[in-house]
């Protein structure tokens, strides 16, 4: 039997006229990690704000970790971290006294806080640092201290809001090894997140948000399949040997080829990929046309959102209907 | 109950390890009211003159008490803002912590600060000559209204925070805010020398009641003539802090519940 960790009904959140979210759905199953993939402004912050007790909604019904977000706020507090966009922790602090602070919050006794604070330091990283205030820490470190600090008391479930923006390649892996090292350990995790290879790396199920409404869901291949799914590159050795090709390929493939004739490059869409490429080469070796590369493309996760919302991800344009206030607030 | 004591406390605690690691808010707030008995008391204290005679340091003395837990306003409200803005405050939101303990931890760690500054201010007191002449008893309960005035403008301090949120621009309003409520009222000048509408508004200004309070407690002069604000000073002394806390802090609570909204 699945356990849900994280359930969303119909979450309805308006900032006067506009719809920060709008009929929001999500289930997340206990283990997984489920990425809200969206542009700026299209209500994934909203939706974390929401389940993690900061803000109220209008419509709907959410549970997370088995507790009503609205109803028993504290139960939920208490099996939940949270690390937000901007790294919120104290900065005239040190790591080692935010760690401590905060584990002092989740009711730890002094010695236990201390401890605990200790060995999250070094599990992070941070314990050459601990003593310094954290204003003075790069980007990376204070985003490690800052996912330290979700964890003091090992969630049940992690919101992860745009974890690793402004960060820079490597404090960005360094962060996803965190993260998959946690799941590994049973934690849930949403994910919100403007980077698809982020949600390709990380996430087992997305859903694409977009001016506050779901409008897919699924794994990360099923997404890429919703575009077409893979498909099968030709490039002929002769220009004028490509329709030849193409009307070849065609029926094998049940889907029109696009020609690029400047390449010498036919594409086309395939359902069964590895029987569907063996034919191909077959029937084009029947014909004696000369092939010069042949090969599987998959679809890329930026194609499928592409497909799914008519913008890429990272488009910082106003969309009609969700809240810039949201994000903001 | 004791989830909100202890978890007050610990606020408390991480508010004062805050001047612990940070001592130049501190001395900035420390250096003001100095400056202000260095020059008011020796550059233009030779110019004024106290109502009812008197030296004038030590009429001035008690005023800049009280002006110094008024510009405690400006460090209660960019220490709240600045949490505000740095996401802070949501951390504390997400985690099992009892609500109050944001605003209990604030208004105790900044009642604790107040108690740093008013003991560096009277041995400075003491040095320019200031002296209480009452006896300890009296002196403790005018330290005793002081502190009562600070939890007041700790609370108007949240408040304005919650209200304004940007820690630029709170850092920029209180002093000019701040600063009038000074100037019109007798902590430096007797309000019996001044204008007759100015003089009344002097001698009903909040701060005016407890200057006028401390100066009969410590023994110093410029009791303040007959008006029944001066008069009634103690009353309005106690009432008029009461009457602050009972306005702003609910007000402040209110407004951050609605950071929900």
């Amino acid at each position: 039997m699945t356990t849900f960790e994280v359930v969303a009904e119909g979450l309805g959140k308006r900032y006067g006229p506009t719809r920060a979210l709008d009929s929001f759905d999500l289930t997340v199953p206990a283990g997984t990690v489920h990425g809200l993939l969206g542009p700026n402004g299209a209500g994934k912050t909203t939706a974390v704000r929401i389940l993690t007790t900061l803000l109220r909604f209008d419509t709907g019904r959410a549970t997370v970790a088995g507790y009503d977000v609205l109803r028993q706020p504290d139960e939920v507090r208490t099996r939940i971290g949270l690390t937000g966009q901007y790294a919120a922790v104290d900065e005239i602090l040190s790591g080692r006294q935010n760690l401590e602070l905060f584990g002092r919050l989740f009711r730890l006794g002094r010695r236990e806080a201390r401890r605990r604070a200790d060995e999250l330091l070094e599990r992070f990283g941070l314990d050459e640092a601990a003593g310094r205030s954290a204003g003075e820490y790069s980007g990376g470190m204070r985003r490690r201290l800052d996912l330290a600090a979700s964890l003091i008391r090992t969630p049940r479930v992690l919101f992860l809001d745009e974890p690793t923006t402004g960060l820079d390649p490597r404090s960005r892996n360094q962060v996803w090894d965190l993260v998959r090292g946690l799941v590994a350990d049973g934690t849930t995790v949403l994910l919100t997140t403007q980077y698809l290879e982020e949600a390709d790396q990380l996430a087992n199920r997305i859903s694409v948000i977009d001016a506050g409404r779901v409008v897919a869901e699924g794994s990360p291949d099923e997404l890429k399949a919703m575009t077409g799914g893979d498909r099968i590159e030709v490039v002929v050795r002769d220009a004028a040997e490509l329709s030849h090709a193409a009307r070849l390929v065609a029926p094998i493939c049940g889907a029109e080829p696009e020609l690029d004739p400047e390449v010498r490059r036919l594409s086309v869409a395939v359902v069964d990929r590895v029987a569907g490429l063996v034919d191909v080469v077959r029937a084009l070796d029947d014909a004696g046309i000369a092939v010069e590369d042949i090969g599987l493309r998959r679809a890329t996760l930026d194609e499928a959102f592409l497909h799914l919302t008519g913008h890429r991800p990272d488009d910082t344009r106003e969309p009609v209907g969700a809240g810039r206030k949201a994000e903001v607030a | 109950m004791t989830t909100a004591i202890t978890d007050g406390w610990t606020m408390t605690r991480r508010n004062m390890t805050h001047v612990v690691r940070a001592p130049e808010e501190l001395i900035l707030y420390f250096s003001l009211p100095i400056m202000f008995v260095l020059v008011f008391g020796y550059v233009f204290g030779s110019g004024m003159q106290v109502a009812g005679g008197g030296n004038y340091r030590e009429f001035l003395l008690p005023g800049v008490f009280v002006m110094t837990m008024l510009y405690g306003l400006g460090a209660t409200a960019t220490g709240v803002a600045l949490d505000l803005s740095r996401g802070v405050v949501d951390r504390f939101r997400s985690m099992p912590m009892a609500r109050s303990a944001l605003m209990t931890g604030r208004s105790a760690a900044d009642l604790l600060r107040a108690l740093l500054e008013m003991s560096t201010l009277l041995v400075c007191g003491l040095l320019v000559g200031w002296q209480w002449r009452q006896g300890v008893g009296k002196a403790l309960l005018a330290v005793g209204l002081l502190l009562l005035l600070r939890i007041a403008i700790t609370w108007v301090g949240i408040y304005l925070a919650l209200l304004v949120r940007n820690p630029d621009t709170v850092g920029v309003i209180v002093f000019p805010a701040a600063f009038p409520f000074t100037a019109i009222s007798n902590v430096f000048v007797s309000p019996e020398l001044m204008p007759s509408v100015i003089g009344t508004i002097s001698e009903w200004n909040p701060l005016s009641a407890t200057v006028a309070a401390i100066r009969e407690l410590f023994g110093n002069p410029g009791l303040g003539g007959d008006s029944w604000p001066a008069e009634h000073a103690m009353l309005l002394a106690v009432l008029w802090p009461v009457l602050l806390i009972a306005t702003f802090a609910p007000l402040a609570v209110r407004r951050y519940q609605r950071l929900s909204r």
